[in-house]
């Protein structure tokens, strides 16, 4: 065997195996990282957009299916819901911060529900998207198997809310910081309550990442607008006969 | 550590579970995440011991798993942008729509709670 063939065959090996894939998901996180802290914080240099940019750009070079990538940097998918579920040890410890705000807390997650929810419905509109990508768009601020669960209930197309779902939360995760500076929002807790209702866990762990008291009240917003939506995208197609 | 990780795995089972025996559209991790914290808060009360050992085990855990809470999003994000092609000649209509209505609802819903918590004179801890 030449060099050539060997680096060949230790490539055709190494792509079936997670350990290459798992490497590069995490490699090319560091990576943005730290262009991120490098960049000063700057939006466009968020390090989830930056290192799913990286990993979708070897895939796309190097001419790799997606479900060949995801049979190893699944391990790294599992740990979702684990994390998901400890969340439940910061909002413990701000709990006593929670029960003092449950006031703005519940008006908030309506208002902000509604308004995510009409203001997407009235932007579809005005570009007069077609009927099924419009119910697909509805449900998309919440946490993708929820808004999968309600797309599929309305006549939407799920696996379309589900790209738009995560896409709405890398948007959130990388241009909520700048929007809040912009409109002088200082609580800690205002600015997390409204990336997590806005942009479920994406925006959730960006906020979770920076402040522990953004990112539990981001978990809090996350978690209820999720239930609050299931009950209203229903309502709000009935009532404007969508 | 294996304690507390055991523990989260146990609580994300039992809320898979129910959802699958409900048919709930909550997902089972969150099921999961509240029915963790209800426990935390019902055991918050008294102090033992094994109490205490399991929830500095828990926080370490949870700290660890947060911390690059960001990271376990990449491997569904790539996938998204391989199946892009999914919305043809929407896509730039369709990508307007998410960024303006995300940032939209970011601002106004964080700026709703402002207001609200400073009419109550909530603090922010």
């Amino acid at each position: 065997m030449t060099d050539e063939q060997r680096l060949y065959s230790i490539w055709v090996y190494l792509q079936a195996e997670p350990l290459f894939w798992l490497t590069l998901t995490i490699g090319a996180y560091l990576v943005g990282d730290f262009c991120y802290r490098r960049s000063n914080l700057f939006p466009l240099f968020n390090p989830v957009a930056l290192s799913i940019i990286i990993v979708s750009g070897v895939l796309l070079i190097f001419d790799i299916q997606y479900e060949r990538y995801f049979e190893g940097a699944k391990f790294i998918h599992f740990l979702l819901g684990p994390a998901t579920v400890s969340l439940a040890i910061p909002i413990y410890q701000k709990w006593a911060l929670i029960k003092s705000n449950a006031m703005p807390i519940i008006s908030a997650v309506l208002l902000g529900s509604v308004f995510a929810i009409l203001i997407t419905y009235l932007l579809a509109l005005a570009f007069s998207l077609e009927r099924e990508i419009v119910l697909s768009l509805l449900p998309r601020s919440v946490t993708a198997p929820i808004a999968m669960g309600i797309s599929e209930l309305i006549g939407g197309i799920p696996s379309l809310t589900a790209i738009i779902t995560i896409i709405t939360g890398i948007i959130g995760a990388a241009f909520g910081t700048f929007t809040l500076d912009l409109l002088r929002v200082k609580k800690m807790s205002a600015r997390g309550f409204g990336i997590g209702l806005a942009s479920h866990g994406i925006g959730t762990a960006r906020a979770m990442s920076r402040d522990k008291t953004a990112g539990v009240f981001a978990a809090v917003a996350m978690g209820l607008s999720g239930v609050v939506t299931a009950l209203i995208v229903p309502l709000i197609i009935f009532l404007l006969k969508i | 550590m294996l304690e507390s990780i055991f523990l989260i795995f146990l609580f994300q089972l039992v809320g898979e579970m129910i959802q699958k025996f409900f048919e709930l559209t909550i997902p089972g991790p969150v099921i999961g995440l509240v029915l963790l914290l209800v426990a935390l808060l019902l055991f918050g009360k008294y102090s033992t011991s094994v109490k205490t050992r399991l929830e500095k085990g828990l926080t370490t855990t949870a700290e660890y798993l947060l911390g690059h809470l960001p990271l376990l999003f990449v491997p569904i994000g790539v996938g998204v942008v391989m199946h892009i092609s999914f919305l043809e000649n929407r896509l730039l209509a369709v990508l307007f729509v998410i960024f303006s209505a995300t940032v939209l609802s970011i601002g106004f819903t964080a700026f709703v709670m402002e207001k609200l918590q400073n009419l109550g004179n909530q603090n922010d801890g």
